[in-house]
């Protein structure tokens, strides 16, 4: 089991989803962060004040998947995220020790696993 | 009366003080629109373009009101040319406390509420165009089709131009404002195109709260521009004022009824259409229907334009906000509409089909091809030229990251983390950053 985590551009967040939903990965959840990833800085000004904004939007997406769901998942995140251009995202994969189902009480696999497979 | 008999300032012969002062009001009531307009656009786009829609609002208020001084209100009100006016007024020549022709207000007054019409109609436009043009394309655009389009209708419907001589009846503005402003959008929309997500994604309103009190203060400032559009307190704006009222609440009544049965549930950015939709029905119609007749046209006039919306977003023209349903329909519907309902009993001026005078409908039916057919031809030219000689919309990149960042270097929810103060060049005094929390 593994959580994979991909951080991505909020203007590309429905292709992902997209290409999860193709994937057949059911079960994630999304949360807005900002970030900084080597992207260039936007200038603003504001009345006289500029500033650098350092951090940008970015849309965090958590996958908890059995062990040969890991590449299908890496693979959707990185076909929906993709633009080419500095600021894409990045996808991080970490071993899961736990999965719980709330509903059912059904464990690690079990609960990772969509319901009707 | 011996109190103001000393007072200094004696009022031009002609001039009616009750007069002039509602019409000042009511050209503030005017211009308020445009902001309120601003907001109820700002609601339904994307948190990425509020500022850039708001903004394109904001742009009307700046160019038109420079082009319209400039040769605007001479092309629409000077003199009585069949097609347009003359260049008698240009640079508000001759334009000053003598009453305005026909009217017991100073053309001073007349030009500015004028005026407001014409920022209102060139940002009305831009709902068309929200979320991917260019900020500076949409400058030129709103600057001559100022002058090339609304003023050239405005001096055929108020001007004294061949609809008005003709006999067509147009009390605020269905011609110019409504209809001008509704088929511009359209070609507006074909030219400049869909934006690249339209159709793919699902691009929704990001604050119905503004949606709703944009409508509303839209709302509030028809008073002033239908009431304001008899030029005086008599009986005629009086019966626009109150029409102005009663027609978009059946509006409204009608619009939950289809919503209700469409969907099974009123919606919130149904009713700010709505409003909008029932305000736009009665500004042709507002001082020559009766306040019964006036229902009945708030009523009917949410069909076509609920068609028209539910029609629309099933193209692939993305007509972003769509003008043509809210404006462009249902001024046509309001401009017919007089062509049956007119009473002379009320309006002292033309019957209607209904009280046996089939011309008025002639009448009224030949500005609702003539308008329509002028505005978007011109506005498609206009903007095919425009477009040859500067990019009309930003890149698909640009629109992906939205318009706010891009067009204008600011953003309308700005968390302020992350923010990191540039110090001036010159180590000139330092600013407190817009992140700094204390």
């Amino acid at each position: 089991m593994k959580l994979v985590i991909g951080i991505v551009r909020p203007e590309r967040s429905n292709q992902v989803l997209e290409s999860l939903y193709r994937a057949e990965v059911r079960g994630f959840s999304i949360s807005r962060v900002q970030g900084h990833g080597g992207e260039l800085d936007r200038v603003e000004t504001y009345r006289g004040t500029t500033v650098k904004m350092g951090l940008s939007e970015k849309v965090r997406f958590e996958v908890a998947v059995s062990d040969d769901f890991v590449d299908t998942t890496v693979e959707a995140l990185c076909e929906g995220a993709r633009t080419g251009e500095v600021g894409d995202g990045k996808i991080f994969v970490l071993p899961l020790e736990r999965a719980v189902r709330i509903r059912t009480g059904d464990t690690d696999h079990g609960a990772v696993t969509p319901v009707g497979k | 009366m011996s109190v103001l008999a000393g007072l200094p300032a004696a009022a031009v012969a002609g001039v009616d003080t009750g007069d002039t002062a509602w019409m000042l009001v009511a050209t503030a009531l005017v211009l308020m629109m445009t902001p309120a307009l601003g907001l109820f656009y700002a609601g339904l786009v994307r948190s990425k373009n509020t500022l850039n829609t708001f903004m394109m609002c904001v742009a009307a208020i700046a160019v038109a009101t420079v082009t319209w001084a400039a040769v605007g209100y001479s092309i629409a009100f000077d003199g009585d040319g069949s097609i347009v006016g003359g260049f008698g007024n240009a640079f508000l020549s001759g334009v000053d406390f003598a009453p305005r022709e026909g009217t017991t207000i100073p053309e001073l007054v007349f030009f500015a509420f004028q005026a407001t019409f014409c920022i209102i109609t060139v940002a009305l436009i831009s709902g068309a165009v929200v979320e991917r043009m260019r900020f500076g394309s949409f400058l030129v655009f709103a600057g001559l089709w100022s002058v090339l389009v609304y003023a050239v209708l405005a001096h055929w419907a108020f001007g004294g131009g061949w609809l008005q001589a003709g006999g067509t009846l147009d009390f605020a503005g269905g011609v110019p404002v409504e209809m001008g402003s509704g088929f511009s959008a359209l070609a507006a929309a074909l030219v400049v195109g869909a934006r690249k997500d339209y159709g793919r994604q699902a691009l929704l309103p990001h604050n119905a709260v503004y949606v709703l009190l944009g409508a509303g203060l839209l709302w509030f400032g028809w008073f002033g521009f239908n009431g304001g559009s008899g030029f005086s307190t008599g009986d005629p704006s009086v019966l626009a004022f109150t029409n102005t009222l009663l027609c978009p609440a059946c509006t409204l009544v009608v619009w939950f009824a289809l919503d209700l049965f469409r969907g099974r549930k009123v919606t919130a950015i149904g009713a700010a259409t709505a409003i909008v939709v029932g305000c736009v029905a009665i500004t042709p119609a507002g001082g020559y229907v009766s306040p019964g007749w006036a229902m009945l046209l708030g009523a009917l006039a949410a069909l076509p334009s609920y068609a028209v919306i539910v029609w629309r977003t099933r193209t692939g023209v993305d007509e972003t906000l769509d003008v043509l349903a809210a404006h462009g329909t249902a001024g046509l519907f309001g401009i017919l509409f007089i062509g049956f309902f007119a009473e002379v009993a009320w309006n002292g001026a033309s019957d209607g089909l209904l009280y046996g005078n089939a011309a008025q409908l002639g009448d009224q039916a030949l500005a609702a091809l003539a308008a329509p057919v002028y505005a978007f031809f011109a506005t498609y030219v206009l903007l095919r030229a425009i477009g040859a000689v500067m990019p009309l919309r930003a890149s698909d990149r640009e629109e992906a990251q939205g318009m706010d960042v891009v067009q204008h270097g600011e953003e309308a929810y700005v968390t302020g983390e992350g923010a990191i103060l540039v110090v001036p060049e010159d180590g000139g005094p330092v600013g407190v950053p817009v992140a700094d929390p204390g």
